[in-house]
């Protein structure tokens, strides 16, 4: 593939003896990559399919079995084949040039103009058999899809503002060094003070589940309960209470941080969870459709 | 002590060892001190089942005493055995305090009060000296370590650590590790950890937030008791618990024992050794010096040096050095037919720069150097090429190319290639062979050495270097002769890190020259400082107030530490009369600076926050060591999904290891710093590498050759923590059976749970990993060609800081 993205790139030979490196150094995202090359290449696509349809007569009707059809139907499979590889392509590190932010930019436009090549391919011929489903399964991992382009484009920013120079290690161990200076400030507490605080100490920073992790909303949360609660008491030890609570709120701080980014993160990632699965029922029910309609030629 | 020895040998390391088996081999009467009960000192405190390397692999080892790559347990237990096995007499807990006396006649006196009488002396003592003592009553109770081996040795105690610097940090971060459930506290005299480096300090400030170490400054011990240290502290005295006191408070340097002998040095810099003759002979007859202190830190560099120079001493003048065939072969491909020594004499004569240089010195920077001849005509170097060696004419001369079609000889004797030595970057003119001819090619830590040891290479290269550079700025026009007013007057002076230079408003008439290191160039728009441009080393400023006679427009501080040379405005100005069209030459590029700073003031005007963004950019980059940075990887939070995709190709590219950490370092309106290595103009990492492994490539890289003895110390000289110390991985499953059978970690640096699986009770050697910039790998950095949405790029600060990134950024 390496040849169709060596465009406008920065090639520079060091010495005769020694092997050519490529250099990238424009700075520009997956979907302005080479100036929209993939955009305009997909966009090309589409109109010259919407257009031949138009114009090229087919008998008895447009339908997926006629020779246009089959031209279609054969560009579209190759294609769902091909765009399948980019997750090869990402974790193989094979020592020749190529980048995958270009393979990114392709699979994004090529992957929105299947809806063009597929829906043409139909004819418009929709129903409840094998064939649908794999139009269906097909326009389901597009939709997907289109769901992780606007997170990738919408959602590193919040990443980077809320973990604001911390790694996540370093958010886990803020809580953790809370959680010590909470032990140690919580000894003077009495019987009733200290339960809430001892499920705070116990909580899970990861605990509460795929909903609460997408959300970003942990309505039993241990260390709000026991702030709460440590709060509203009364009684003895008021000075040691109000340093845990003040202590509490500091640990909540950290914990809404650390849950804000195992959000942001969830949600960049949840969307493979179901593009990846569906990818493979789309060639599973791909293939079905493509056996199919050579078993009743 | 009874009767004279012929040659007593001081410190029994792996230098004094090997003398004193040959001196036993050979029946001399002779007597082995060692200061502490036990053979080798600095291998014995080498932590438990550390592998000790034998490079360099190609020298031979020449020594009755065994030695190879082994654990340190194997090693000394050879050692010992073979200096049983050779009869040598060692005198344990014997720590010489004096030498008097003359050769034939000198007299060693021990701590203990003892003498000793030799007619020669090896002094063998290494470099490490002794550490500094802590100074209050107590000081000598056993609980008091100067060293922490291996941190899980310590359990469940009070430790307290006693020092500010690099060594005492990291020490208690070590033992503070949780698992470990020790209570540490780290004492500082003053208020800051003035002497550490900055990652050293934010970890250890870390560590003080999380409760892990108590930190308590201003601060220092008053009485060590058994069990109990009283502390003297800004609140009055304080008595705390602790069962072991790490005290690291550096230590003496040998130097002022072996100088008060009588023993000359090469030059007042730390750097310096003792001047010493071909046969290890000190400025002192009969004293020799050998080993780390002989300024030879490989273990089998000091294991020959003690049997050469006992055979020496012994009269054995017909003895060549173990290296010798190393040499050989260095000038093997030469014209002439000569012997190693008969070609080191030529060079020394002919060479300018080698004219001060000792015929021992002359050999170790032979074995660091190339000698190659050239054909007339053939290309040595092209402009643009990355390199920091020296090149020395022995014969013939060289033509350097100035501009297309003008080139200027450069005669026999003198040298070229200067330009990169100094300043790190790249080649700066292309340079041919004008007659048939004999180069020595000599690498930038030998060359470093040179200058170091011998003050008039050091002032011909400084001369030379500043004429040179001076004629390329000013290309083509000029001679030597024209630059004499102004290289007379020519001043170099050190700037810090963020000093200013020139300061807008003021008058002067100064230019300067940057010589290393790199500048910053602000004005003052409306009330705040904006950046106008990013100066590398190579480049002048100052030029502006000479031709215009005006006060200076713009203010110019240093990036990063930087040396420039101040020219006077008299002499500068002489020098453009005499010669119209540099004076042309120099003013259209004045022009230019000034049509670009104009631009910028316009753009303020229509589009200030582009600018702020951009000058608030800047000076993030530059705040973060970017200055010195000639490639570094930079990621744009504006897309970085963290996915990671950059850590897993770095660690596939390479042998499972990833050199970066993307999600740590600093962030700027969302550009994000990652800790990885940036491949500095002057690596701080090479600095003190003892196997000298440590090169800069043909694509600009740093890297590192095989030859790593893990000693840590790039590690540690690098400010901005990008070397770890770490152990390959096993072999991992391919993708494939990964992707479809799930086996193996999968892409990326295995989990340490699985490595450690995998090897068993193995414990691999630890070497120091960094970044190479995919060295070799036709594809380029696998960093930057691994993420999928174009977050990452790796540029030099000059094209990153370029005008076009604002006109991007204006819109």
């Amino acid at each position: 593939m390496a040849s169709l993205f060596s465009g406008k790139i920065l090639r520079r030979r060091a010495r005769a003896t020694q092997t050519e490196r490529v250099r990238e150094r424009r700075h520009e995202g997956f979907l302005r990559y080479a100036g929209f090359r993939w955009a305009k290449i997909s966009g090309g696509l589409c109109l010259l399919v919407i257009v031949s349809y138009a114009l090229i007569d087919v008998q008895p009707r447009p339908n997926g079995g006629s020779w246009y059809g089959y031209t279609l139907g054969t560009v579209g499979a190759l294609l769902i084949l091909w765009l399948t590889a980019l997750g090869y392509r990402k974790r193989r590190m094979t020592r020749d040039y190529w980048s995958l932010k270009a393979w990114t930019s392709a699979h994004v436009y090529l992957g929105l103009s299947l809806i063009v090549i597929g829906t043409w391919h139909t004819g418009f011929q929709l129903g409840w058999n094998v064939h649908t489903l794999a139009w269906a399964l097909m326009m389901l991992v597009i939709l997907s899809g289109l769901y992780g382009v606007i997170v990738y484009a919408t959602l590193p920013a919040a990443l980077s503002n809320n973990r604001d120079q911390m790694t996540q290690m370093q958010m886990l161990e803020a809580i953790r060094a809370f959680d010590r200076q909470l032990h140690a400030a919580a000894q003077p507490l009495g019987a009733a003070d200290t339960a809430p605080v001892l499920a705070a100490l116990e909580e899970d920073p990861f605990a509460g589940g795929i909903r609460a992790r997408l959300t970003g909303r942990y309505p039993r949360c241990a260390t709000a309960a026991a702030q709460r609660a440590l709060a509203a008491a009364t009684g003895g030890e008021a000075e040691a209470r109000a340093k845990v609570v003040a202590l509490l709120t500091q640990k909540q701080a950290a914990l809404a941080r650390l849950r804000a980014h195992l959000r942001l993160r969830a949600l960049l990632e949840v969307w493979l969870y179901v593009h990846v699965p569906l990818t493979f029922a789309l060639i599973a029910a791909l293939s079905a459709h493509v056996i199919s309609v050579f078993f009743y030629w | 002590m009874s009767g004279l020895v012929r040659v007593a040998i001081i410190g029994s390391g792996p230098a004094g060892l090997s003398a004193a088996a040959r001196a036993a081999q050979l029946g001399l009467s002779h007597v082995l001190l060692e200061k502490t009960d036990h053979l080798s000192d600095t291998i014995f405190k080498y932590q438990k089942g550390k592998r000790v390397l034998a490079t360099p692999e190609r020298l031979d080892l020449r020594s009755d005493c065994r030695f190879g790559e082994a654990a340190r347990e194997t090693i000394l237990a050879d050692w010992d055995a073979d200096a049983a096995a050779s009869k040598v007499e060692v005198v344990y807990n014997a720590e010489v305090v004096e030498v008097t006396g003359a050769k034939g006649a000198f007299e060693i006196r021990t701590a203990k009060g003892d003498t000793i009488a030799a007619e020669a002396i090896v002094l063998a003592i290494g470099t490490q000296g002794n550490p500094n003592r802590l100074r209050c009553p107590g000081n000598d109770l056993p609980h008091i370590i100067y060293q922490v081996d291996d941190p899980e040795d310590f359990k469940d105690r009070h430790i307290t650590v006693v020092g500010s610097g690099d060594a005492g940090i990291e020490n208690a971060l070590g033992v503070a590790e949780e698992a470990l459930e020790n209570r540490v506290t780290i004492l500082n005299r003053s208020k800051e950890f003035a002497r550490a480096k900055a990652k050293n300090v934010a970890d250890l400030t870390e560590a003080g937030e999380n409760g892990t170490i108590d930190i308590r400054t201003e601060t220092q011990p008053k009485l060590v008791e058994e069990g109990w240290l009283t502390l003297e502290t800004p609140d009055g005295d304080e008595r705390i618990a602790c069962d072991t006191i790490v005290a690291r408070l550096g230590s003496v340097a040998p130097r002022a024992f072996v100088e008060a002998m009588g023993i000359e040095f090469t030059g007042p810099d730390r750097e310096a050794f003792p001047k010493l003759s071909p046969t290890f002979e000190t400025s002192v007859p009969g004293l020799y010096v050998i080993g780390a202190l002989a300024g030879y830190p490989l273990i089998k560099h000091c294991m020959n040096q003690g049997y050469d120079v006992v055979e020496f001493i012994n009269g054995n003048t017909a003895l060549t050095p173990a290296d010798e065939k190393d040499l050989a072969a260095i000038f093997a491909g030469l014209p002439q037919e000569k012997s190693v020594s008969e070609w080191l004499d030529f060079l020394r004569a002919r060479v300018r720069i080698f004219a001060d240089v000792s015929p021992l010195q002359m050999r170790e920077f032979m074995l660091d150097s190339t000698v190659g001849f050239y054909r007339q005509g053939e290309v040595v170097f092209e402009k643009g090429d990355p390199g920091s060696s020296l090149f020395a004419i022995a014969e013939g001369h060289a033509e350097v190319e100035v501009a297309p079609g003008v080139t200027v000889p450069i005669e026999e004797g003198s040298i070229f290639g200067e330009v990169g030595l100094i300043s790190g970057r790249k080649r700066g003119a292309t340079i041919r062979a004008g007659a048939d001819s004999i180069f020595v090619e000599v690498s930038r830590t030998a060359a470093l050495k040179l200058m170091a040891a011998v003050p008039g290479a050091k002032r011909a290269i400084d001369r030379i270097s500043l004429e040179r550079q001076l004629l390329q700025i000013f290309k083509g026009g000029l001679t030597v002769e024209d630059l004499a007013p102004v290289v007379e007057g020519a001043e170099v002076v050190r700037v810090p890190a963020g000093k200013v230079v020139l300061t807008e408003g003021d008058e002067g008439d100064d230019v300067y020259v940057i010589r290393s290191g790199s500048m910053v160039v602000e004005k003052d728009i409306g009330g705040k400082p904006i950046f106008l441009r990013y100066l590398p080393a190579g480049s002048y400023f100052g030029e502006m107030a000479v031709l215009s006679g005006e006060k200076r427009n713009a203010t110019v501080k240093a990036a990063v530490g930087s040396e420039v040379i101040k020219l006077t405005g008299a002499g500068f100005k002489a020098m453009l009369a005499a010669r119209p069209q540099v004076r042309e030459a120099t003013e259209a590029a004045v022009a230019e600076r000034a049509a670009m700073n104009g631009f910028i003031e316009s753009r303020k005007a229509s589009y200030a926050s582009a600018v702020d963004l951009y000058s608030d950019t800047a000076s993030f980059i530059m705040k973060e060591g970017l200055g010195e940075a000639t490639d570094a990887l930079l990621i744009d939070e504006n897309l970085c999904v963290g996915c990671d995709n950059c850590e897993k190709a770095c660690a596939d590219s390479h042998e499972g290891l990833s050199r970066l950490d993307r999600e740590a370092g600093k962030t700027f309106a969302h550009l994000h710093v990652p800790t990885s290595c940036r491949h500095c103009e002057h690596p701080h990492c090479m600095a003190d590498c003892p196997p000298n492994v440590i090169h800069r490539g043909p694509d600009g890289e740093v890297f590192m050759e095989p030859g790593c003895i893990g000693c840590g110390n790039c590690m540690r000289n690098c400010p901005y923590g990008v070397i770890r110390m770490e152990a390959t991985p096993p072999p991992k499953p391919g993708l494939l059976s990964w992707l479809l059978l799930g086996r193996g970690p999968g892409p990326g640096e295995p989990s340490p749970k699985w490595t450690k699986k995998r090897l068993g009770e193995e414990k691999p050697k630890k070497i120091a990993v960094k970044c190479d910039m995919c060295k070799g790998i036709a594809g380029g950095p696998a960093c930057v060609r691994a993420c999928p949405t174009g977050a990452a790029i790796r540029v030099s600060p000059e094209e990153f800081l370029s005008i076009a990134r604002l006109e991007e950024d204006a819109g």
